[in-house]
Formats: structure tokens, sequence, C-alpha cells
């Protein structure tokens, strides 16, 4: 039991993907700009991870060695393409707005981190709950940054407005920094700092 | 012409792949500790999107898109769902056909590049690349001008940010790619920042990591200085 809350857990904060492995950067900073758009991400990086996690870890002692990558890559990219489809099916203006950022799960490091890391050395309830765990870590910080970009950048949060900004004739001006892609490596360079202030031991 | 040097001028710098759309930060973060390992990758990148992005726009054009089995008699079949797996096979196999070939022909720059070949394979500049040739509906020729510029745009950036990582640490640049980095960073606006940055007592829960996320923002913010420009 210790040994599966630990798979969960660990990645959340201790072990964070994007704060201390340094892995799938890149969507986190580019579909931030909103909460909605955050989440949506999150719960299809979580989804990817955790099922690519258990089909590999399932067969993982049938994968020769030499071609592993590639049936990684085979497996992850047929989990992104259902989520691609299921996107474009029942939500469309969402994956209308994140264009690119879903087919590119394929190439985020955390999917194919944790299958070569963990799922190939691990039995398939804890990998599952390992890419459970990597994805929400992933998420925390995702929805973190969100958060903070669009409430102060259009004082909405999922868009609903929280602070009435000057053009819709409230009272705050908001900050269009927030909105545009450097506030993003700002505010995700502040979470490494806050976490690594926090726990000590993590500092380079 | 015109619209070819715009394609390129676009990718290189307006929306320059790693700082305006955050592609390819894995590498970008991890492979930007020393200026030469930096140029390495940068060839590297530059040499993968040239091949993959025409080729993944053959392939859309010839048999992917609606429509484009029309000369095999399936005038309505729509593969374009396929489009992901397709385009990581064939990066996947090039920069594997890549590899082999420069260590065949020329093994001096096979060594140098060590690791870093296999790893574009899961450079999401590379896939971010493909993908976004197919939404903009690029032609075959205008494909390779933006696979060019969008790998240019990613060496560029990735120099750069090694070059002030560098002066981080007191190390030294190496001496004939002084004036280029003077010169470049005087472009991005930077050389105030680099100065300060070579004598700054970065804060312990800051250092690494997360001073170069500031670094990489502040890049970023100076890249948005270009977008204003228009032909």
């Amino acid at each position: 039991m210790a040994k599966a809350k630990d798979a969960l857990l660990d990645p959340l904060f201790n072990n964070n993907p994007i704060a201390l492995q340094i892995l799938g950067i890149c969507s986190a900073l580019a579909v931030t700009n909103k909460l909605s758009t955050a989440l949506t991400m999150t719960i299809a990086v979580t989804l990817v991870t955790a099922f690519s996690n258990a089909a590999i870890s399932a067969i993982r002692n049938h994968i020769p060695n030499s071609i592993r990558i590639i049936v990684q890559m085979t497996i992850i990219a047929t989990l992104v393409i259902i989520i691609d489809q299921m996107l474009k099916a029942y939500a469309y203006e969402m994956s209308k707005a994140l264009s690119v950022y879903v087919g590119l799960i394929i190439t985020n490091c955390i999917v194919m981190g944790r299958a070569e890391a963990y799922a190939m050395k691990n039995p398939v309830g804890l990998s599952f709950l390992d890419g459970l765990g990597n994805g929400l870590g992933y998420g925390i910080v995702l929805l973190a940054v969100g958060f903070v970009r669009e409430l102060f950048g259009s004082g909405k949060l999922f868009g609903v407005t929280i602070l009435n900004t000057v053009n819709d004739g409230g009272w705050y001006v908001s900050n269009g920094l927030m909105l545009l892609a450097p506030s993003a490596f700002f505010l995700i360079g502040f979470i490494i700092w806050g976490l690594r202030t926090w726990k000590p031991e993590l500092q380079e | 012409m015109s619209h070819y040097f715009m394609i390129f001028f676009n990718s290189v710098f307006i929306d320059n792949i790693a700082l305006t759309f955050f592609l390819g930060m894995c590498t970008f973060i991890a492979v930007s500790k020393k200026v030469s390992t930096a140029i390495m990758l940068g060839a590297a990148v530059i040499a993968v999107e040239v091949i993959t992005v025409p080729v993944n726009n053959l392939l859309y054009t010839f048999l992917l898109k609606k429509g484009a089995l029309a000369w095999a008699g399936y005038p309505n079949l729509d593969l374009s769902f396929l489009g992901l797996i397709c385009y990581i096979g064939v990066i996947a196999a090039i920069v594997q056909i890549l590899e082999m070939a420069l260590d065949k022909y020329l093994p001096a720059l096979y060594n140098a590049l060590g690791i870093f070949l296999p790893l574009i394979t899961v450079n999401c500049a590379i896939l971010g690349a493909a993908l976004f040739m197919v939404e903009r509906d690029y032609n075959v020729m205008e494909s390779t001008v933006y696979g060019f510029g969008v790998g240019f745009g990613f060496a560029l950036a990735i120099c750069l940010l090694a070059g002030i990582r560098e002066k981080l640490t007191y190390s030294d640049v190496p001496k004939g790619l002084r004036g280029v980095f003077g010169f470049a960073l005087a472009i991005c606006l930077l050389a105030g920042i680099r100065e300060k940055l070579t004598y700054s007592d970065v804060p312990k829960g800051l250092r690494g990591v997360g001073v170069t996320f500031i670094i990489v923002g502040l890049m970023a913010m100076s890249f948005k200085a270009f977008s204003g420009l228009q032909f």
C-alpha cells in the first residue's frame, strides 16, 4: 500500500515533473493563458500518461529492447489520436483553442519519460498510479499558472468575471503582460523558486 | 521571392518556435548550458527540420488529406486523423537515417552530435513544425523554407540562451565566438542584462533551472519587439 501511495503522491510535490524533472514544459507554457484550456490539457495528459504507462507496463516483458522506443511511441500516439478525436467530436471549440498542442502530447517528455523510467520496470497497477500522479503533478503547475494568468490578465476565472475590467466599465486595469508568452516563464520560474525554498533539499 | 522571405523572417523572429510557441523547451533548457553544444544541437535541428517538414508535407498532400487518395480510386477517403502517427513515424525514421548517414560519411560530426541526434525525435519543435505546416496549408516549397526558418530560429534562440548561461557561471565563451555573440545579444537588447547577471548573486532557490526560466522569459519579451514589424 505504501508503495502505491508513493507512486501516486510523490510526483505531486517532491518530484514534480515540471518544476523538478523539467519535463513537458512546452505545453505548460502555451496553454495556460486560460484556466479552461489548462484544465483540458491536464485531463488529456493525465489520461494519456496513466493509460500509456499501464499498457507499456503490461507488455514490458515482451518488448525487445532495441525497438522499445518505437513501440512506446506507437502506443502513446494511438492514445493521443483517441483524445484528439474525442475533443474534435465533443468539444470542437476547445480542440481549436488547443490547436497543435493536443498532438504534441506525443512528444511531451513526461509521457515518454515515465514510460521509459517507470513503466518498463514496474507492474501494471503501480505504473498506472505513477502515470496518474505525474499527470496530476503536471496539472497542479498548469492550473496554478493558468489561475494567475487568467485572473490578472483578463480578470476572469473559467470565463466568469471576477475582477471587473476597465474595458467593461469596471475598476480593474488588466495586466496585458499576463496574456503574453513571457509571463508564463516568469511564473514557472517563481514556482520553482518557491518550491525549492520550501524544500531546501531540492536546490541545485 | 518576397513571399518566401516573409515566411522565413516570420518563423525566425516573429513566430520563433522556442520563444513564442514554447516548443522544444525540454531540450532548450537542458542543452543550453554550453555554447559549443548548443551550436551542435542547433545545426542538427536545422538539418532535421529542413528534411522532415517537406517530407511530411508530401505525405499529407498525397496520402492523408481529404480527397488525396483520388489517384488510387478513393476520392472520399479522409485519412487526416492518422496524421499524428504518420508524422512521428516519418520523423523517427528520418532521424535514424540521418544518424546512419552521418556515421558513415561524416563520423567527426556524428561523434560531436552524440546523444543529441536521437533525442531530436522527441523534440516537439520538430513535430510542432509539421503540425503548423498542415494547419497553415503550405506547399512543398513554402514548407521547405518554413522548415529552415523554424530550425534557424530555434538554433538562434538556444545559442543566445547558452551564451547568457555561460556568462552566469563565469566560464569562458570560445574566443572566436565572442564577436558573434556580442552582436547577437545586442540584437536581443540583452547585453545589459548579461553584464548585470555576471556579477549577480542569484538566490539559492532560484539557482539553475529557476533563473533560466526568468532569462528565457526576458528573451521572449525582447522577441515580442519583432512582432510589430510589417512588410
